[in-house]
């Protein structure tokens, strides 16, 4: 049995090919739009901060954990709905010319 | 069963993520690639919370997290200006940096409920590797990005600070970090002041890497900080085998690596000298020794109008001062009179203007100017030999010619808009005194088809509107 980490270091350098292409084919135009998107999916972190949360309280620095995995959710909240909502306002701006 | 399902959702929220990224080729299919990132984010939420059943407690907390910071976030991504949209991206990756060091506090502290720990009560060794990158990573990002904010937002000021040795104090701290890893993973995790050793010495880092960058290299800084938010994300993805967030880190990762190489290929700068930092500081003595008074032809807003209206083609041509004059809507109200008059308007942007990349296409659609009539560098270099007028409002170094014909310059290689072969270069600038951010004066003030329109951009281009 192969350890997962192969498997995760494998979708991993996928990712990194697929993110290359991709973030390639972006518009020049649209290159502070693409900085706010990112910056709101990583923040898809969220997951780890929910995961912090919900640990258990009654373990040794249960607590600590808690209550960073609040802050870290706060945090990564802000910039999930910053991050998108600002992204999509730029992005109703660009218009094409209007034809006569 | 359950985490085989909850895999597969957030292999689904990865994806929707990727198709986030591919909608921005094109303004049409942007929209719906931006809602395609909000339902990913959903979905991963929705997943975790499935996944960790959380208790009453556990779901105040995360509810009163989640209200308070979205709240926040919804407020600021409303009310912010358009033109401060680089010190709003730097101050995004410093909570995300923040995140992550706390994800990783709460990783390391409570080990078990991430599944990391070991039989005996440590934490597994590929664990504690990943957790201590996460960490450094994070720090690394949170304060080189409120360094970065302060630098844009003009709280602090936007020169070099030179430390002296600072290249030999950066690797000290590194080995001090790497030492502090392998301490921490002798003992399995169990020493809490290792793991705050190796924040505090990465928040250190991060400080210390940014402050002796110059403002004009934060284009590079806010796409490098980008990526680097990426990696840490990355990082903790292996420790909670989440896949959503390996392949986000890995995008976003890529997104900013690649943002910060073509910044620095506008601008004909090796992606390490940039991190040495001090671009400008060094060229003090150039900068200082081309003082001597040139003449040169100043004009007034009246004069700029009667040249644009007899114009055919006019090629405006914005940078910073545009941004920090808030002049955009201007520029656009002037764009519209020339269209009337019949003129041919058009816009041309280079990569590297304002502060960070595509900051100027954001402002002209703020401003309502229609993208197809916005313009890249390499798009449209070759018609100012044929336009009338090339109207230069905000931007010094992209369009200083000495980069193509003076080796000795700092800016020599650059790739630059080559205005000066208009038939006119109307310039606007504050004064004759300052120089471009590379600290080097501009040919093309001196050249004989160039009049200096001298004044706030915004002014100015009203006036000539006025004049019009």
């Amino acid at each position: 049995m192969v350890d997962p980490f192969v498997f995760y270091l494998a979708i991993f350098v996928l990712a990194i090919f697929v993110g290359y292409y991709v973030v390639w084919s972006v518009t020049p135009a649209l290159h502070t739009p693409l900085m706010a998107v990112t910056n709101a999916i990583s923040s898809v972190i969220i997951v780890g901060a929910l995961i912090a949360a919900a640990a258990n309280a009654n373990v040794e620095n249960g607590w600590i954990a808690k209550g960073a995995g609040g802050l870290a959710a706060g945090l990564a909240a802000v910039n999930i709905f910053g991050g998108f909502l600002v992204t999509q306002r730029m992005l109703a701006m660009y218009k094409k010319k209007e034809k006569k | 069963m359950n985490a085989d399902l909850a895999a597969l959702l957030y292999l689904v929220s990865g994806v929707l993520f990727i198709l986030a990224l591919r909608g921005l080729s094109s303004p049409e299919t942007s929209r719906q690639g931006n809602n395609f990132g909000m339902l990913g984010m959903a979905i991963a939420i929705a997943t975790t919370l499935w996944l960790v059943s959380p208790d009453t407690t556990t779901l105040m907390i995360i509810v009163g997290a989640v209200v308070i910071g979205g709240g926040i976030g919804a407020l600021i991504a409303r009310s912010i200006k358009m033109t401060a949209m680089p010190q709003l991206v730097a101050a995004f990756h410093s909570l995300v940096g923040l995140a992550a060091v706390a994800v990783a506090a709460a990783a390391f502290y409570a080990p078990e409920s991430f599944h990391i720990a070991t039989a005996d009560g440590g934490i597994k060794m590929s664990s504690l590797i990943e957790l201590a990158l996460g960490t450094a990573i994070g720090a690394i990002t949170f304060t080189g990005s409120v360094i970065a904010f302060a630098k844009l937002n003009g709280n602090m000021s936007g020169a070099p600070i030179m430390l002296p040795a600072r290249h030999l104090i950066n690797i000290a701290i590194a080995v001090a970090i790497v030492a502090l890893v392998v301490m921490t993973i002798q003992d399995g995790g169990r020493t809490a002041w290792h793991f705050w050793a190796i924040a505090g010495l990465s928040l250190l880092i991060g400080v210390l890497l940014i402050i002796p960058i110059g403002g004009a290299d934060m284009p590079v800084v806010v796409s490098m900080l980008n990526s680097y938010s990426g990696w840490a994300a990355a990082a903790l993805g292996f420790t909670l085998e989440n896949v959503a967030l390996i392949i986000t880190g890995a995008l976003v990762g890529s997104s900013g690596a690649i943002l910060s190489y073509i910044m620095c290929k506008a601008m004909n700068r090796s992606f390490i000298s940039v991190i040495l930092g001090g671009f400008g500081a060094a060229d003090g003595a150039t900068a200082a020794a081309t003082g001597i008074q040139r003449s040169y032809k100043a004009g007034s807003a009246d004069d700029a109008a009667f040249i644009m209206k007899n114009a055919s083609k006019v090629i405006i041509v914005p940078g910073y001062g545009m941004a920090s004059a808030q002049a955009q809507h201007s520029v656009r109200e002037m764009a519209d009179m020339l269209k009337k008059e019949g003129v041919d308007v058009k816009y041309a942007i280079h990569p590297v203007a304002g502060r960070m990349p595509g900051h100027m296409n954001v402002l002209l659609a703020e401003a309502n100017v229609p993208y197809d009539e916005v313009f890249e560098l390499e798009d449209i270099n070759n018609e100012f030999s044929q336009c009338d007028v090339a109207y230069v409002i905000g931007a010094n170094d992209v369009t200083n010619p000495l980069a193509k014909t003076d080796p000795q310059s700092p800016i020599f290689g650059m790739p630059i808009l080559d205005v000066e072969k208009a038939k006119t270069v109307l310039f606007v600038k504050r004064s004759m005194g300052g120089v471009g951010y590379a600290g080097v004066d501009n040919e093309l003030f001196y050249r004989d088809n160039t009049m200096m329109l001298l004044g706030d951009a915004k002014k100015m281009t009203d006036e000539i509107v006025k004049g019009l």
